[in-house]
């Protein structure tokens, strides 16, 4: 493997690696705040709203926004670390 | 001055303003025509995603379906948001990378295949129709009730204003003007939801008023407020659905699927620079979504109360003014079944008599809460930019569908740059007209198929795409079969329980207690699957087609995008 390729693979590894915790938390706020275990976080208020309820309509909306920020900012520093910054 | 002046003022000057930006923002070139000349900065792209993006239904419907549905309408919150995020780490950089012009283009491209090129041509005409007939109905309901002509002149005065931005300007138009048309339908959304917020909450905000105790001393806090008068008229409480946990995972996971597998989102971002810009623009967009679909909730809880205060048990004869307009429509309707009056509004079917269309509850609110007149012309103005920008988003897939992807990859492939650039403008004029005329007469189906045009994006063009970009290996023969499978199973299971086709069949008949509406992710698992399999028994892509895969995981060195 030549050392542009070992250098695109190493990005990529990492590139995916990042994928997996976004995802991952992307899954959690959405499917698993505001679906499977919103019968039981709705047990749970904060002001008016119970916070299953809250996930599902609010919170999950706000963290995939955070997230997608969170991600541009990852990968600039990616990009500026294997030099794919252009 | 009453609605009616204000309305003609508002809805006249949004619409010489998109016209006056279509004049300015001419297509001279098919790359102009299809991608904006790919050089629309990260925040112009943002704004004219988040316009193409929220359609009639957002603008109009969603808060409806919210008030009525309670918490089962999440579905459509989360769904509609969450694709960005799968649309922005697995798909967005990835495509810009690829430079071309249109999805089949990725698709014919990455699986070396006119016969993948023709499916994916086939699958974004079907969603992309299913669409747009929706769109002109909006714009046409919006006419008749604002400004008092019939909904067919109303269609065809959206037919032309979309047409000539569209035919003239092509993505550069509509790009341009879609960034207007943001601006007009977030101010004319966030307005009302503003002033109701202040008059029931006393907060400004209302993400946060929706979590806020009235304002009329009781202490009460709103949403429980409306869990108890939900209960009291023998409705389900409104924080808690009636749907079950496995659909709703469904039903929101197609959504989000097929949000980032529509084509008239993707393509928008081919129009950006580079790889870094198309991340920052789908954050962008998503942002500027989110203003939007954090509030719809909180109008949905605000219009629910007021309407239950405003109807429940009251005098028929002591209804406002906008009861009887309303009612002018067809769209709100009151049967005094047990003669005594008065408006019974219960949830037992027998005794209810009162009938109300989701749409009214955006369209109505600011009347019902008793707002001044321009900000009830300005509900009008932001439904039809809601409407419009959605539309012509569609109509250029259409049209880059039948140009590009047909008669210059497939049929004609030495016509000329100009030569394509007048058949772009022709189909998108016969894609108008065929909006036109489903928005006039509309299929009975269109409404139920609106929502399923997400399943069959998710079945068919998210897997091919993410495989394509994740999957090197993955073959033609894999990816074809994939997107068939996905696409068939899909249209049978929605012909099945919708239409009545292949025997039919009841709610008990779903498979895995699952609906139509939910099917998509079960026909994008089967995609997936189908795939992968094909893939064991068949040649690996040839080697030129692994090394584009590995060229576009490199963000640097993104082209500019070509269709040659």
């Amino acid at each position: 493997m030549s050392e542009k390729q070992k250098k695109a693979t190493a990005y990529w590894k990492e590139n995916v690696r990042y994928l997996f915790i976004l995802l991952a938390i992307w899954f959690i706020v959405s499917f698993g705040a505001g679906i499977l275990f919103k019968e039981a976080l709705d047990t749970i208020k904060i002001g008016g709203f119970k916070l299953g309820f809250w996930f599902a309509q609010q919170g999950s909306i706000y963290v995939f926004v955070i997230l997608i920020f969170v991600y541009v900012r990852l990968m600039n520093k990616l990009d500026k670390k294997y030099g794919y910054n252009d | 001055m009453n609605v009616q002046t204000w309305t003609y003022i508002l809805v006249g000057l949004t619409f010489a303003l998109y016209i006056g930006i279509a004049i300015w923002s001419r297509a001279g070139s098919t790359k102009d025509f299809y991608v904006a000349g790919g050089g629309v900065s990260p925040l112009a792209n943002g704004m004219a995603t988040a316009a193409d993006w929220m359609s009639a239904a957002s603008f109009i419907s969603m808060a409806g379906i919210i008030s009525f549905a309670g918490y089962d309408g999440s579905v459509y919150l989360m769904g509609w948001t969450g694709g960005y995020v799968l649309l922005a780490l697995l798909l967005a950089p990835y495509l810009r990378k690829f430079g071309k012009f249109t999805v089949p283009d990725f698709i014919g491209d990455r699986y070396y295949s006119k016969t993948a090129r023709i499916v994916a041509v086939i699958c974004a005409l079907i969603v992309s129709f299913t669409y747009v007939a929706g769109q002109m109905r909006g714009v046409g309901v919006v006419f008749s009730r604002f400004l008092q002509v019939d909904i067919n002149t109303g269609v065809i005065i959206g037919m032309i204003i979309v047409l000539f931005y569209a035919v003239l300007g092509g993505m550069k138009g509509i790009t341009y003007t879609q960034v207007a048309q943001y601006c007009v339908l977030i101010f004319a959304f966030m307005v009302p939801a503003i002033f109701i917020s202040i008059q029931m909450t006393g907060n400004p905000i209302p993400q946060l008023g929706m979590g806020s105790t009235l304002n009329d001393g009781s202490g009460t806090f709103l949403l429980d407020k409306l869990d108890g008068l939900s209960t009291e008229l023998g409705f389900n409480e409104y924080t808690d659905g009636s749907k079950s946990v496995t659909d709703i995972f469904a039903i929101t996971l197609a959504l989000m699927v097929g949000t980032a597998g529509l084509p008239h989102v993707i393509v928008r971002f081919f129009t950006v620079k580079k790889v870094k810009d198309a991340r920052k623009s789908a954050g962008l967009a998503l942002l500027l979504i989110a203003i939007l679909y954090t509030t719809a909730p909180a109008v949905s809880v605000f219009a629910k109360t007021n309407l239950i205060n405003t109807v429940s048990n009251e005098e028929y004869s002591s209804m406002p003014v906008w009861f009887k307009n309303w009612e002018e429509t067809g769209l709100l309707s009151f049967d005094d079944k047990n003669e005594d009056g008065k408006i019974q509004y219960v949830a037992d079917t027998s005794k209810n008599e009162l009938t109300i269309d989701n749409d009214i509850m955006v369209l109505a609110n600011p009347e019902i809460a008793d707002l001044p007149a321009w900000v009830i012309a300005l509900v009008a103005a932001g439904g039809l930019a809601a409407a419009l920008s959605t539309a012509a988003g569609l109509l250029l897939v259409i049209s880059a569908s039948v140009s590009h992807d047909l008669v210059k990859k497939v049929f004609k492939p030495n016509i000329s740059d100009k030569g394509e650039l007048w058949v772009a403008r022709g189909s998108a004029t016969v894609a108008v007209i065929i909006a036109g005329y489903f928005g006039i007469n509309p299929p009975g189906f269109v409404a139920a198929v609106v929502a399923l045009a997400f399943g069959l994006a998710a079945a068919s063009f998210f897997p091919a795409i993410v495989l394509g970009i994740f999957y090197k290996k993955m073959n033609k023969e894999g990816a074809i079969s994939g997107m068939v499978v996905g696409i068939v199973l899909m249209l049978f299971y929605m012909t099945k329980f919708k239409f009545g086709w292949f025997g039919g069949g009841t709610t008990a008949d779903w498979w895995f207690g699952i609906s139509p509406e939910g099917f998509g992710s079960i026909a994008m698992i089967a995609n997936f699957i189908v795939a992968i399999i094909v893939l064991r028994f068949t040649p690996e892509p040839p080697s030129n087609v692994q090394e584009i895969v590995e060229n576009i995981r490199i963000p640097s060195g993104a082209g500019e995008a070509t269709g040659h």
